[in-house]
């Protein structure tokens, strides 16, 4: 599986996540600029962390109107494999290859520590591997991840199981206090009805490695590497 | 001519910023207010191409396309010479 991160003016979650794939993987990678069309060939695209554009207008507002953003809405209309990562998961919310959008954390402040994701759904090519119920100790760094959508929309996520991840306490509980940021329902991550294109606060290429601390989030990664959803 | 265009929160969505400012508003003294909704402002200065309704919808479709995201925002605007 060969995967592409995107870098746009602002990223800096790029070079971490290209070497999570890349090295902790082994996987193929290939760095993407904004300014170009062209996917190289990756069987997954990723989209970074960061403040791209300066997060100016909104997060992710501006980012979704960069050229490469037209062939990654091709390329997910196709069924191809895209995760977002923090701003990424913001920038697919406004490019509307995701439902609802990120507001900004219920108390204002960027918060950055390690949480709790309980796996709702196993059933995509993101958690394939494991197992449902499973907890995650995965690192957050954001200041607007507020998850929001409408009723319906929300109605919509959980009837379709697309909420994948969910702010939760060690033990798996989904309480109030679990949820860092004032997302609904305590929702960590989100997929499309496709089931092809995968948003997350939490950073899981911040957690894959021993040096690092935490290897939860290597889980995730390995398993969009052995998918076999590929395209190609 | 110019065009401003008012963004706000739609009522159905919690706006946080706009909370904290009621709180210290009420804390600092003032009296009287009851809720604070805070949102953005966009001043266009038009460049004469278009006229009065070719702009008016240029600005609408700019706001709604761009300078908002209709899942949690709604605006308005005038356009005055």
């Amino acid at each position: 599986m060969k995967f592409g991160v995107i870098i746009f003016p602002g990223s800096n979650c790029d070079h971490d996540a290209y070497w999570a794939f890349k090295e902790v993987c082994g996987q193929p990678a290939a760095l993407l600029w904004h300014d170009s069309h062209d996917l190289e060939n990756s069987d997954v695209i990723v989209v970074p962390g960061g403040f791209s554009y300066g997060d100016y207008l909104r997060t992710g507002a501006i980012a979704r109107f960069s050229p490469i953003m037209e062939s990654v809405r091709k390329f997910a209309a196709a069924g191809g494999l895209v995760i977002g990562i923090c701003n990424g998961f913001q920038i697919l919310c406004e490019a509307k290859l995701l439902p609802g959008v990120l507001l900004r954390n219920k108390t204002l402040k960027y918060i950055c520590k390690p949480v709790h994701l309980r796996v709702e759904n196993t059933d995509t090519p993101f958690t394939h591997s494991l197992t449902k119920g499973e907890v995650l100790e995965i690192p957050i760094g954001h200041g607007d991840g507020n998850y929001f959508c409408d009723d319906a929309t929300l109605s919509q996520l959980n009837r379709n199981q697309q909420v994948i991840f969910r702010y939760a306490t060690p033990s798996g509980e989904v309480t109030p206090e679990a949820n860092p940021n004032g997302s609904l329902e305590n929702i960590a991550g989100v997929c499309n009805e496709g089931r092809n294109v995968l948003g997350m606060m939490p950073h899981p290429e911040r957690a894959s490695e021993d040096l690092l601390g935490m290897k939860d989030g290597l889980k995730i990664l390995q398993a969009l590497a052995g998918s076999t959803t590929s395209m190609r | 001519m110019k065009a401003y265009v008012y963004v706000a929160m739609k009522k159905s969505v919690l706006d946080p910023q706009g909370k904290t400012v009621q709180g210290a508003l009420s804390k600092m003294g003032y009296k009287g207010v009851a809720d604070v909704r805070q949102g953005k402002y966009f001043e266009l200065s038009l460049d004469g191409s278009l006229d009065r309704a070719a702009a008016s919808a240029e600005v609408e479709r700019m706001a709604r396309e761009v300078l908002t995201n209709p899942v949690i925002e709604e605006f308005h605007y005038t356009i005055e010479d």
